[in-house]
């Protein structure tokens, strides 16, 4: 009897012993599967360093790194004495254009997300905000076509009476800003939304008006989200390759006349590779070390904004 | 003496206050005006793509391929199919890896551990990666180089199943985070394993805003014009892609072909291609929005 019934608690207990140790195996097989997944990213992220630093260490094996960085020519299509690739030019492009596009963005985008977080009717920021939104997430083709259809010929020609060639870097700049304007705008009324009401109360209990608070008090308290905020869009605009590539022309220019043709970093690799491009040449070469410096920068602003706002990120409460 | 000197201080006060309102009124005008000129750029924006594209939209502009010789017969059937096939390809991709990444960081990772905190920080970075940089990518490792598939479909899928996903597991993980704490401890006290609790408790929990988020991602995906330029997308193909292995185009390709193109025909074509990437993106939104409210869930 007694006999009988260790036998049976031990058959017991065997049972639930095999069937914790089955369900522990099936899950640490479901975490080693998820944690396979997160290893993905990185892989991506180490694919794309690899790819790209191995062409540019083939390409600087036969361009001097000082004819890259300090050269003022980029004409790497041509060949012999013509041939020549100094990046300046479309270092110059990327960010002249990107400055033309946030003078546009920086005041527009701000002064609205001011509006909105600050003095719109509630009604009235529910329904910008997701329009807001949807603008800023529509496909740039649409933008370039815009800039070469109808800002170029219309707005600048017709309406300002501005001599621009057909492909210039002022009409690209403005739609660039037109891009960038949603997003910045968004972004920082996010950042000013999350300040809290009692800062807003108190400044009004003080006597404060309405601009005073936005200005002096909400503004500043935001800072870190808004600085964030005008990375983000300088970001999308170094990086953005389409309108540049419609608009913009694509011969390189280190010009500051804006009415001529420029060609950005992002605009050049998409102008240049189109997949029929022969492999290891000197020519497949050049479109991954500009994305390498491409990639530098954005890697570069990330890290600054990422800096910024945990350094002069204000916690309330 | 006195008196005078309250009275001046009064009327500087008032001044003060002139200005004050000067001020308020100047900063009005130019925040209004500065509303005022995005919106009306961004209006002139769709409205003249819509006035430039109408004319040709017909049934025929989504049954035709593009051509060259009829061009007042052209059409983008070749491109509307591989779009649809594209974002059919990145969804399939991007949507198991984006959820699996986003339960293990914010279920299972350990914070303090260094590889699950490079994990977070490298997501970050790739989400500021610019898009013709994962067309780099598509390019010497899909394309050519390791997997060597050619310009074909898939290669087109995984190159913007890629470059979304690092959004995806971003929008996921905030959906997963939203889900309070009380749940999971609800359910691991009635006995159920962490997975258990996971796959019954949490993903449910957080399928409003993980489907908002992957639709709203899908549409920035097929949105996607550079990187697809680099990989290599057929330029007016006049058939459409039959399997994974074939050539393919994509609407922003054919409309960026056809703003490339000298005949002024095919320059509208663009915009009418425009109107009907922008009706799919509209469309996606609406199914965003109505998955939102319809599994929208309050705790």
């Amino acid at each position: 009897m007694n006999a009988v019934s260790t036998t049976s608690a031990e058959r017991v207990r065997a049972d639930l012993v095999r069937a914790r140790s089955a369900r522990s195996a099936r899950e640490s097989l479901i975490k080693g599967l998820l944690f396979l997944a997160a290893l993905l990213s990185v892989a991506t992220t180490t694919a794309i360093v690899v790819t790209l630093l191995q062409q540019t260490i083939s390409f600087f094996g036969e361009v001097s790194p000082l004819a890259y960085f300090a050269g003022t020519k980029w004409t790497p299509l041509l060949s012999g004495d013509q041939q020549s690739f100094g990046v300046l030019p479309l270092l110059w492009g990327t960010f002249y254009l990107t400055g033309i596009g946030l003078l546009v963005a920086v005041p527009c985008g701000l002064l609205a997300a001011i509006y909105l977080a600050e003095f719109a009717k509630p009604k009235v920021r529910k329904t910008v905000k997701p329009i807001l939104e949807l603008l800023a997430g529509m496909p740039t083709i649409i933008f370039g076509y815009f800039a070469l259809t109808f800002v170029t010929p219309v707005i600048l020609r017709d309406v300002f009476g501005i001599p621009v060639s057909e492909f210039n870097g002022l009409a690209a700049g403005l739609v660039l800003g037109l891009l960038v304007t949603p997003t910045i705008a968004s972004v920082a009324e996010d950042a000013m939304r999350s300040v809290p009401q009692s800062l807003r109360e108190g400044a009004y209990g003080l006597g404060a008006g309405r601009l005073q608070v936005a200005l002096r008090v909400v503004f500043p308290a935001a800072l870190s989200g808004i600085v964030a905020a005008l990375i983000l869009g300088a970001s999308r605009a170094i990086g953005e390759t389409v309108i540049i590539l419609i608009a913009g022309g694509q011969s390189p220019s280190m010009s500051l006349n804006p009415t001529g043709s420029f060609q950005s970093m992002a605009s050049f690799i998409a102008a240049t590779a189109r997949g029929d491009i022969p492999q290891g040449t000197l020519k497949y070469e050049t479109i991954f070390v500009v994305g390498f410096t491409l990639f530098c920068v954005t890697l570069l602003l990330n890290a600054v904004s990422t800096r910024v706002v945990s350094r002069y990120r204000q916690v309330y409460e | 003496m006195t008196g005078q000197r309250i009275a001046d201080s009064a009327l500087r006060g008032m001044r003060r206050g002139e200005r004050t309102n000067r001020r308020a009124l100047i900063f009005d005008i130019l925040m209004y005006g500065a509303i005022a000129l995005a919106l009306v750029s961004l209006l002139a924006l769709i409205i003249q793509t819509v006035v430039k594209g109408a004319p040709d939209l017909s049934l025929q502009f989504f049954l035709n391929f593009p051509s060259r010789i009829n061009p007042a017969n052209s059409g983008a059937q070749s491109a509307i199919v591989g779009t649809l096939y594209l974002m059919l390809l990145t969804a399939v991709f991007v949507i198991p890896v984006g959820i699996a990444t986003a339960l293990y960081l914010e279920e299972y990772a350990d914070k303090t551990r260094w590889w699950n905190r490079m994990i977070e920080v490298n997501i970050q970075n790739l989400a500021a990666v610019p898009s013709v940089v994962y067309g780099i990518l598509g390019l010497a490792f899909i394309v050519r180089g390791p997997l060597g598939l050619g310009p074909v479909l898939l290669a087109g899928g995984l190159t913007l199943g890629l470059l979304v996903l690092p959004v995806v597991i971003i929008v996921a993980r905030e959906s997963i985070r939203a889900v309070p704490p009380s749940i999971r401890e609800g359910a691991l006290a009635l006995g159920a394993t962490k997975w258990q609790m996971v796959s019954r408790q949490v993903l449910p929990g957080a399928r409003a805003g993980m489907v908002t988020g992957i639709i709203l991602s899908l549409s920035r995906a097929i949105g996607e014009t550079a990187p697809l330029l680099v990989i290599g997308a057929a330029s007016s193909p006049r058939f459409n892609p039959s399997g994974l292995g074939d050539a393919f185009t994509a609407l922003p390709i054919q409309i960026f072909s056809w703003t490339q193109d000298p005949n002024p025909v095919f320059v509208n074509q663009a915009a009418t291609a425009s109107i009907v990437l922008l009706g799919i993106l509209l469309a996606m939104n609406g199914v965003a929005i109505v998955m939102r409210n319809r599994y929208e869930q309050r705790w």
